[in-house]
């Protein structure tokens, strides 16, 4: 199977570990990756939030590369740059600004442009729960986690048709189905606080900070993130969450596609899991071999439903 | 026409009396129906940036309403925003307040009332990189954020963990496509400009 791939800037920079587990998950999932050749920027926040045009440009030139490269899905592991990407193209479904936006190209993009989806939706997609459960190698059974969505996957949820917006499940779904316990998580769609670390850190920091909390004090072992910024927020800038909160976490926030990796029997290497500043080897350490379908108390829990 | 209501029923002063239709202009420009926010407070209450807000988000609704042009494009909040979208989820009247929000930051920018600079050279110092790479280039943003700024320890404390964990690209990852994004930008500028001489040309009228 091949899926038309949009890596987005951070794959390449803060988020190499998401690009890593992202590339081998798929892979051990018997899915190829197809990167977008030449692909730019989407825009990211900035763009958007100067001008609608800039943006939509940014994004129809990318659009218009996977057209040209003759995809009809293209899927990125950011909900940011899905985010922007889906913007654009139901934006360029006007007639006129879809002619600004051709007039800041070098030549008009394609009359039909590629839908786009999540990587998440693409593998649920293509990989059902139980060839998924039996693909794993390791079982996640004894973790107890968090899934976090964050605010751009499921919103607008007219724009991303992810799930229900306020509680999406996907995550768990999976993760369940490889034998971890997902926590109700009731802030699962709260927003970290974005990319205003930098400009305005005490927004990223309390509600970073109030994410956290809520997962520790539920007992999690893990938060587990899709989104880059997300992501960073939760992990890299755990500290500054840590102090506008005035007490210790020590929660790491892994990507989802590196505990799917791990149940999947792939090495730490191959999913970046050094590149996370709060550690794993709690985790790590909770990791067991999958029972063997054969073994004497696994037809038990088959039956039971 | 329910404009002209909502603009008879304001018993507020307004000083921008010679901008009656800046809440239609909003309407138009976000297509949302502004008129229809009954001041539920719904957005305010699941607003992560409340705390930092000077005008709450349903004031700034209100605020548009009454044709407070002033008011609304002047608020810092338009630039706290982080543009979440949960008051867009969960106002009763499916208002897109997020994007009635990025509306007001673009107007606002037109009519350079930017209320919390740090912000908006944050995102500038961003798109300069975006415009010379044509990818985003973490440390190059950071570093003209600094000089623009002029915060020049911001981050510093994530230094040593990000650089030990290679969170940060250090040197842009160029592509073919760079001198095409640099071309959308050049163009979007000379678009930018000549709305710009447009508007200045027809308010001389
Ligand atoms: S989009 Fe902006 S105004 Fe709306 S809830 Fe989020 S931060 Fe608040
Ligand atoms: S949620 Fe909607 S109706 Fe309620 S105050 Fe906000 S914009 Fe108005």
């Amino acid at each position: 199977m091949q899926l038309a791939y949009f890596p987005g800037c951070s794959a390449k920079g803060s988020s190499l570990d998401y690009e890593l587990s992202t590339q081998a998950v798929m892979a051990a999932l018997g899915i190829t990756l197809k990167e977008i050749a030449d692909w730019n920027c989407c825009g990211s926040t900035p763009a958007h939030a100067v001008s609608s045009l800039l943006s939509s440009a940014l994004c129809a030139r990318n659009l218009d590369l996977a057209a040209r490269a003759g995809a009809d899905l293209l899927a990125t592991p950011c909900p940011s740059c899905l985010s922007n990407l889906k913007a654009t193209s139901k934006r360029l479904e006007d007639a006129s600004f879809r002619q600004k936006v051709n007039a800041l190209l070098d030549a008009p993009c394609a009359e039909t442009l590629p839908k786009t989806t999540s990587v998440m939706q693409a593998m649920a997609e293509l990989v059902s729960l139980d060839e998924l459960a039996q693909k794993a190698k390791l079982s996640l059974k004894g973790l107890k986690l968090v899934a976090y969505y964050g605010c751009l996957m499921s919103r607008p949820a007219e724009l991303m048709q992810f799930e229900d917006p306020e509680n999406p499940m996907l995550m768990e779904r999976m993760l369940t189905a490889l034998g971890a316990e997902m926590l109700d998580f009731p802030l699962k769609t709260a927003c970290c606080g974005a990319a205003f670390g930098i400009p305005q850190r005490p927004l990223t920091a309390k509600n970073s900070g109030r994410i956290l909390e809520l997962a520790a004090n539920l007992g999690a072992d893990a938060i587990v993130t899709c989104c880059p910024l997300c992501q960073m927020n939760l992990d890299l800038r755990q500290a500054q969450a840590e102090k506008a909160m005035g007490r210790r976490f020590a929660l790491p926030a892994p990507y989802y596609t590196q505990i799917l990796g791990l149940a999947l029997g792939l090495s730490p290497e191959d999913l970046g899991l050094a590149k996370l500043v709060v550690p794993m080897d709690g985790l790590l350490a909770k990791l067991t071999p999958k029972q063997a379908p054969l073994a004497s108390e696994a037809p038990s829990s088959e039956v039971s439903e | 026409m329910m404009n002209k209501t909502l603009c008879l029923n304001s018993a507020l002063p307004t000083k921008d009396s010679n901008a009656p239709n800046f809440s239609q202009k909003v309407a138009a420009l976000s297509q949302q129906a502004i008129h229809t926010c009954y001041q539920c407070g719904n957005c305010s209450a699941g607003c992560p940036a409340a705390f930092a807000y000077d005008l709450q988000v349903n004031q700034i609704m209100r605020a548009v309403q009454l044709n407070q042009e002033d008011l609304a494009l002047s608020a810092k909040s338009l630039w706290l925003c982080l543009g979440c979208a949960t008051c867009s989820l969960r106002c009763p009247n499916a208002i897109d307040v997020a994007r009635v929000m990025e509306t007001l930051r673009h107007l606002a920018r037109q009519q350079n009332k930017i209320t919390v600079p740090v912000v908006e050279k944050f995102w500038l110092s961003f798109l300069n990189c975006l415009r010379a790479f044509g990818r985003s280039y973490e440390i190059g943003t950071m570093v003209l954020y600094m000089l623009r700024s002029l915060r020049l320890t911001t981050d510093l404390d994530l230094a040593p963990q990000a650089l030990a964990k290679a969170k940060l690209g250090l040197l842009p990852h160029t592509h073919a496509g760079r001198a095409a994004v640099g071309r959308i930008f050049t163009r979007f500028a000379e678009s930018e400009a000549q709305s710009k001489r447009d508007k200045e040309a027809s308010s001389c009228n």
